[in-house]
């Protein structure tokens, strides 16, 4: 059998069989390592030396009280949505001061569904200034930087990490009571960059979100795996697209079938809690095309009501 | 606001291509990846830019198409979502292992016995399937340049490859080990009607015209939802932007697909599922083609029936390409 090396472990290319990886206690020093050409290097217990821009971004990170990760394994499920819904209803109220920070580089969406996908981000002797949506909630994205949206970022890891270090320590966020981070699909460098770069500065939690197939539940049980391997407080699961009532007959029916349990039993299995689940609506998905605010424009709809108990529920779990 | 502000677009543009590497890499001759590919006649990579639009699942449809095109069509499907592998699931293959032999990796055959339908997925490779592959550029790098070159994916008329979303580390890595056979790359753009979908499907169209990648066409997916109850057509995701953004931008369009819930009940039950509903094929002593279950319970959904056609028209492209696009 063919099998992959245990997935975090560091290993380089031109390691031996049973490299232990290069961040492993045993680097450099296990029997695998004999012979190895970094053996060396490994094994020198020169602590690694730590980005630069780490001091920075702590610096810049104390001003903000609480930082939210919003995760998940699969594209398409709603992340950014639900990270927009998120940052208008925390600044619904004014004494509270909101930044969304999109780290989707490659595909950013955060823009568009907030409708600022015209703005530019200009820089002051403080650092660049984000984009405000409202006085209280300030956004930053790879999208405004762009020369026209049809630009691609084509993009390695490398460049993307040092985006969001600059993200991290070059924005002007100012003092914020949330920061809400919305990540791309996977568990790739964008995800290990901005644990590491807020490993000092703690991340106060992570929402994932899913849809209720087993193809999406699957990857999501590879974020949770994720947030336990490198020691992110999972917060809950949000499980969007869960029905759909259609508008002739108001007959609700299950577009994603959940075929093994969906969230529900996700979340009892990998013992998370399930924050809530949210219908499908066509109005959310033109909402973002259009760039208004869902909660706002149908506060009545059983999604917005959906939407409104998990984001309760989270700044219950937080202790706000 | 003073002088002090400066856009920085202008930064950002001069540095926003990383993929100097491929080009020079066109130049070179003979790879481990071209001597490995030399004997697959046509590579499509189905990119999107968005994520959950439905690459994969229109990936695992241009597959059993171009297989059940000819009885003798031999099929490949790799899947570069490295993080992300939802292939197995969607050919019920999950909990399969790969198995290695004195000509490279073995793929996992769909189709049993007939071995017409190869499959590879970092998916096979996991000890569990909720294992997290937590990997960095140049070990996504590594990974992919091993699936095209220690495959032994023999004869195939056709690979399909199924990407991450993004224009990021597996599409330049993809395209960097191809380079040697670029002649035989081409590719189709999967989109949702929605506008945030659109514009990430536009990147890829300019991801595909910065390295030169054909296209054969642009596919509108979740293009309208019909009740079960009522019949009444939701357009859940809204619909026709794709083919307008085709006319646009001079692609062919191949296609809108409906929401299907058959077809989505379909690709995500596991195998297992799929035979307890079969009990007719249930007493088969081998797999073979007559008993290849997912295909004959594809065959009769009312997407199959849509995607003949988009298949068909991918084909017609490929045709149609100069050999030395």
């Amino acid at each position: 059998m063919v099998q992959a090396r245990d997935p975090v472990a560091d290993v380089p290319e031109n390691a031996p069989e049973h490299c232990p990886g290069t961040e492993s206690e045993f680097a450099g020093k296990a029997d695998a390592c004999a012979g190895c050409e970094n053996q060396q290097i490994c094994a020198s217990n020169d602590p690694k030396l730590p980005d630069p821009s780490l001091p920075f971004i702590k610096a810049r990170m104390a001003s903000v009280k609480r930082k939210i990760l919003v995760l998940s394994g699969k594209g398409g499920v709603g992340k950014s949505t639900f990270t927009a819904q998120l940052g208008w209803a925390f600044a619904a109220d004014e004494q509270i001061q909101t930044g969304i920070m999109d780290v989707d580089i490659c595909g950013p969406s955060i823009p568009t569904i907030l409708g600022i996908a015209s703005e530019q981000v200009h820089s002051s002797s403080s650092g660049w200034s984000p984009v405000y949506v409202q006085d209280n909630l300030g956004v930053m994205s790879v999208g405004f930087m762009l020369p026209s949206a049809r630009d691609a970022v084509m993009w390695r890891g490398p460049k993307k990490n040092g985006l969001i270090s600059q993200f991290l320590k070059d924005v002007d966020w100012g003092e914020l009571d949330y920061l809400v981070v919305d990540t791309p699909p996977g568990t790739s460098d964008e995800h290990l960059s901005i644990v590491q770069f807020l490993k000092e500065s703690g991340i106060d939690g992570a929402v994932l979100i899913t849809t209720p197939q087993e193809v999406a539940l699957q990857d999501v049980r590879r974020e949770i795996d994720f947030c336990r391997k490198v020691g992110i407080r999972i917060l809950g699961l949000v499980e969007n697209m869960s029905g759909f009532v259609c508008p002739g007959c108001k007959t609700e029916s299950k577009i994603f079938k959940p075929t093994t349990g969906g969230g529900k039993k996700l979340a009892q299995d990998m013992g998370i809690e399930l924050l809530g689940s949210v219908p499908l609506d066509p109005r959310i998905g033109k909402s973002a095309d259009y760039g208004v605010s869902f909660l706002d424009e149908y506060p009545d709809s059983p999604a917005s009501i959906a939407y409104l108990d998990i984001i309760d529920r989270i700044k219950e779990i937080l202790g706000d | 606001m003073s002088n002090r502000n400066i856009f920085l677009g202008a930064n950002l543009l001069s540095s926003n291509f990383d993929f100097e590497l491929v080009r020079f890499a066109m130049s070179s001759s003979e790879t481990p990846v071209s001597r490995r590919l030399q004997s697959v006649k046509h590579i499509i990579i189905v990119l999107a830019g968005k994520g959950g639009v439905g690459k994969s699942s229109v990936s695992t449809q241009l597959a059993l198409n171009l297989y059940q095109s000819s009885p003798s069509a031999r099929v490949g499907i790799l899947d570069v979502d490295l993080t992300g592998p939802s292939i197995p699931r969607m050919l019920g293959l999950d909990g399969h292992g790969v198995h290695q032999s004195s000509d490279g990796w073995v793929p996992v055959y769909a189709d049993g016995t007939d071995a017409r339908l190869a499959c590879m997925s970092v998916g096979f490779l996991l000890k569990k399937k909720e294992d997290s592959v937590v990997w960095r550029g140049p070990k996504k790098n590594g990974m992919i340049r091993q699936f095209l070159s220690d495959v032994r994916w023999g004869d195939l008329d056709y690979l399909v490859i199924d990407t991450p979303p993004g224009t990021s580390d597996e599409h330049l890595s993809l395209l960097e080990h191809m380079a040697p056979v670029h002649s035989r790359l081409s590719s189709v753009i999967v989109t949702t009607p929605q506008a945030v979908a659109l514009m990430d499907a536009m990147k890829c169209l300019s991801f595909t015209r910065a390295v030169n990648l054909p296209v054969l066409g642009l596919i509108e997916n979740m293009s309208g939802y019909v009740c079960p109850c009522c019949g009444e057509i939701s357009n859940v995701f809204s619909t026709g932007g794709g083919e307008e953004m085709a006319r646009r931008e001079g692609l062919k369009f191949l296609g809108s697909l409906p929401v299907d819930t058959e077809l989505v009940s379909l690709l995500d039950a596991s195998e297992v599922d799929r035979e307890s509903e079969n009990p007719v094929d249930a007493n088969r002593a081998e797999k073979t083609a007559e008993s290849f279950v997912l295909l004959n319970r594809y065959s009769k959904t009312s997407s199959a029936k849509l995607f003949k056609n988009i298949s068909e028209g991918v084909a017609a492209s490929l045709a149609e390409a100069p050999a030395s696009n």
